[in-house]
C-alpha cells in the first residue's frame, strides 16, 4: 500500500495546479488562453483520476480517465474550429 | 520496494503538473504558455499513469494505463498545434521580446492565405529569387 502521506501530497500538488490554471482560465486575456487553460485542467483531472484509482484500489476509474481525455481533445479541436471560423469572441 | 517506485513516479508526475500550471500562469504569451502546459502536463500525466501500472500490476490495468499514455501523447501535440494556429489567425498579440515571427512574411491576414514559399515554381518567372543552378536544371 502506498504511504497515505504521499497520496495526500500528490493530491495537494495536482489540486494546486488545477487552481492555478483556473486563475488563468478566469483572467486570461484572450479566448485561446482560456482554451489552453481548459486543456491543462482536463489533463490534470485525468492525473487526479489515476491517483484516485491507486488510492481506492478500484481500477475501473481508468475508463473514466480515457473518456475524459477523449472529450478534452474533442473540445480543444472544436474550440479551435470555432475560433478559426470567426465566431463571436468576448476577450 | 515497489511502493517507493510508485511514490517516486507519482511525486514527479505531480511536480511536473504543478510546473505546467506555474508556467501557464507566469509566462507572458499564448504560445509560451502553450509550450509550458502541453509538454509538461502530458509528461506529468504519463508518469502518473506509469505509477498506476506499477501499483496495480495487472495486465488489464497496464493496458488501460498504456492506452491513456498513448492517447495523451498523440492528442496533446495535435490540440496544441490547432489552438496555436487558431490563435495566430485570430490575431493574438505576441510577446514584446519576440525576436522572429517567420509566419508574418508569408501570411496574409486579409485574404487568409498562407504562402508556402514555393509559389511560382511551375508558372514561369513569378519568383525571381530562384537560384541559377535550379534554372539550369530545368
Amino acid at each position: 500500500m502506498i504511504n497515505p502521506l504521499v497520496i495526500n501530497l500528490v493530491y495537494l500538488l495536482l489540486s494546486l495546479s488545477v487552481l492555478l490554471s483556473f486563475i488563468r482560465l478566469a483572467k486570461g486575456p484572450s479566448l485561446p488562453d482560456r482554451v489552453v487553460a481548459l486543456e491543462l485542467i482536463a489533463t490534470m483531472v485525468v492525473a487526479i483520476i489515476g491517483v484516485h484509482a491507486i488510492d481506492t484500489g478500484v481500477a475501473s476509474f481508468l475508463d473514466i480517465a480515457i473518456v475524459l481525455a477523449l472529450t478534452a481533445f474533442l473540445a480543444a479541436i472544436g474550440f479551435a474550429r470555432f475560433l478559426e471560423r470567426g465566431g463571436p469572441r468576448d476577450d | 520496494m515497489i511502493e517507493i517506485l510508485v511514490s517516486i513516479f507519482l511525486l514527479s508526475g505531480a511536480s511536473l503538473g504543478l510546473l505546467a500550471a506555474i508556467g501557464i500562469i507566469r509566462l507572458p504569451d499564448l504560445l509560451t504558455r502553450m509550450h509550458a502546459s502541453t509538454k509538461s502536463g502530458a509528461l506529468g500525466t504519463a508518469m502518473i499513469m506509469v505509477g498506476v501500472m506499477l501499483a496495480f500490476m495487472e495486465p488489464v490495468v497496464t493496458f488501460r494505463a498504456f492506452a491513456i499514455i498513448m492517447f495523451i501523447m498523440i492528442t496533446s501535440p495535435v490540440a496544441a498545434h490547432v489552438i496555436a494556429r487558431a490563435g495566430y489567425f485570430v490575431g493574438v498579440s505576441l510577446w514584446d521580446g519576440t525576436v522572429k515571427d517567420m509566419l508574418k512574411e508569408s501570411y496574409d491576414p486579409e485574404s487568409h492565405y498562407l504562402r508556402s514559399g514555393f509559389e511560382g515554381m511551375d508558372d514561369d518567372g513569378e519568383t525571381d529569387d530562384m537560384d541559377e543552378s535550379e534554372d539550369q536544371a530545368r
